[in-house]
């Protein structure tokens, strides 16, 4: 069970049964779909943005608990942050889930309980899927992001 | 050619279904540190050990292509790649060779038929009738084709326990009917549908039948005369063999009539520029240098199976569904997804509060090889409002051993989600 064990972290377990910002921003100023059509997982993300940083974050969706912590762990850590160092996230998370080699930059926080991912490459996808819906979102994407 | 029909047919049927286990090395491997429990043969079967030798000799020393060639392993590539055709005919009863053509898969046949009989048997306001539980495969092709000629696509309902609404199907099937396809066994569900009785009446209404026999090939014994089809479409790499080689069965009146959908080598008897004169049946719907290892092995896998005792074996399978279903549903917030009366041993289900790609993760650090997602059969999980489903299927070689060790897997799910 260790590796299930790095992969299903009490963190990620949490945020699957509790997600954080779970909802819809009303006035928002940016709204992406996101699919991974491998596994049927939805999620919309909300952002409202106030010049350069993310004033607030919000999402809905379902997907499994891979899927639905990172979502909830993303939001919870750039909501407050500037556009340019959630853009820095995303490279550093997606380095995180695809790089075996390296420790996580403590910058990420919380977001390290994601690195047991990378032991299944099957669910990088369900991981990375709401990292990939906030990068089109702020690159000013307004078409539906699919993770494959 | 059928030398080894007659060997194989001559000894006396194999009644003792978990004797068979030893005969596919896969299964003896390790997985995470537990024996593996190979329970995703509704998306790819092992093959025994005979289909792996089979096309290893295949490919040693009988290597070359088929048809026109004059030299010696010509020759016996010919006579491998035409005999693998002799055994499934005789295997499903066909009338002829001709009726056999080799493809790449049940996708690939389904499109011969859509695309060379398809458009020149609908046109605008007629109506192509499939079911709820189809397949993508058997769903996309049509809806295509409809959307091009202007036909329409009328889709079964089918009930809270997973069967097709027989009654609707009365209603729907009409004179504007063309085409009626079907799947045989639902590879979402598990629903063996009353195949013989559908392709009955939809001949009586005057329209040509398709099935999707992928998931009936490992689990029946078919008989496309019995059956009265037009087409019958299935996969090697479900039924034992290996993967890129498929089967559409036709009745010859009907692939006489049809057009070659692609073009190119061993489907003419002569070009020049201004005009191609096709080859006979089958040859005609096979373009291109043919898969003939791959129909090697579809071959050894037919023989394989054709030793079987297929009543003993729907008896185990069903034996260890029934085991299966009673065991999956004592879980806690389990529900099973497809409770039809006539079941093959397909067990597809949600767990409450755990997304069905974790359930196929975590089984899967036991050992167990569980199928999690769609099932490409998209209007199978609207149909039950669900996402996902994990589902579990058993073939031949599965016993209650894997079972266990299934449940094993999904208790630590439950508990690490509790
Ligand atoms: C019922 C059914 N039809 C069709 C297919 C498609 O078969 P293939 O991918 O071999 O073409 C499958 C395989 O998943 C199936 O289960």
């Amino acid at each position: 069970m260790n590796e299930l064990q790095e992969l299903y972290r009490e963190v990620i377990l949490d945020h699957n049964r509790q997600p954080r910002n779970f909802g819809e921003i009303d006035d928002a100023d940016r709204v992406i779909d996101g699919v991974n059509p491998l596994c049927g997982d939805r999620m919309t993300l909300y952002l409202k943005l106030d010049g350069k940083t993310v004033e607030d974050v919000r999402f809905r969706g379902s997907g499994c608990a891979i899927s639905v912590a990172s979502s909830s762990l993303m939001t919870e850590r750039i909501k407050g942050a500037s556009i340019d160092e959630t853009m820095g996230l995303f490279e550093m998370v997606h380095e995180m889930l695809t790089n075996d080699a390296d420790e996580p930059p403590d910058e990420l926080e919380k977001l390290v309980a994601l690195a047991g991912v990378r032991e299944y490459p099957s669910r990088v996808k369900c991981a990375s899927l709401a990292w990939h819906a906030l990068r089109a979102a702020l690159t000013g994407a307004d078409h539906e992001v699919s993770t494959e | 050619m059928s030398a080894a029909v007659k060997t194989s047919a001559a000894l006396a049927p194999i009644t003792d279904i978990a004797s068979l286990r030893g005969d596919f090395p896969a299964l003896r491997q390790r997985v995470h540190g537990h024996p593996l429990a190979y329970l995703d043969s509704a998306a790819s079967s092992q093959c025994p050990q005979a289909v792996i030798d089979a096309i290893a000799r295949q490919q040693s020393l009988d290597h070359a292509n088929v048809h026109r060639g004059v030299h010696q392993l010509s020759e016996r590539a010919t006579l491998a790649y035409e005999s693998a055709r002799e055994r499934v005919r005789d295997y499903i009863n066909a009338a002829s060779e001709h009726e056999i053509v080799f493809t790449r898969g049940t996708t690939e046949s389904i499109n011969l038929v859509c695309s060379s009989l398809g458009g020149r048997l609908l046109s605008s306001g007629d109506e192509v009738l499939i079911t709820w539980m189809e397949h993508h495969s058997n769903i996309v092709p049509w809806q295509m084709l409809c959307e091009h000629v202007g036909a329409r696509l009328v889709p079964v309902p089918i009930t809270d326990a997973g069967e097709l609404d027989l009654e609707a199907f009365d209603r729907l099937l009409t004179d504007r009917t063309r085409i009626v396809a079907f799947v045989h066994v639902s590879n979402a569900l598990g629903t063996v549908n009353p195949a013989r009785e559908l392709i009955a009446k939809a001949h009586a209404a005057g329209a040509v039948v398709v099935v999707d026999g992928a998931q009936a090939m490992p689990h029946k014994r078919i008989d496309v005369r019995d059956l009265d089809c037009d087409f019958y479409a299935f996969s090697g790499h479900k039924m034992f063999g290996p993967t890129g080689i498929g089967v559409l069965y036709g009745k010859e009146r009907l692939l006489d009539t049809m057009p070659p959908w692609q073009g190119g080598g061993e489907m003419i008897l002569t070009v020049d520029f201004d005009r191609t004169t096709f080859n006979a049946l089958p040859y005609k719907f096979e373009a291109g240098t043919p898969n003939i290892a791959g129909a090697v092995g579809l071959g050894a896998a037919v023989d394989y199976l054709s030793r079987i005792d297929f009543p003993a074996l729907e008896a185990h399978e069903s034996a260890l569904l029934e085991h299966a279903t009673e065991r999956v549903a004592e879980i806690d917030g389990v529900r099973i997804v497809g409770t039809a009366a006539e079941k093959a041993s397909v067990l597809s289900f949600v767990i409450d509060g755990i997304h069905a790609h974790d359930v196929g993760t975590i089984v899967d650090g036991a050992g167990v090889a569980v199928r999690t997602g769609h099932h490409c059969a998209m209007p199978v999980m609207d149909r039950f409002g669900v996402p996902a489903t994990a589902r579990a299927s058993f073939a031949l070689y599965n016993n209650e051993d894997d079972v266990d060790q299934l449940i094993v897997g999904l208790r630590q799910a439950v508990e690490l989600f509790r």
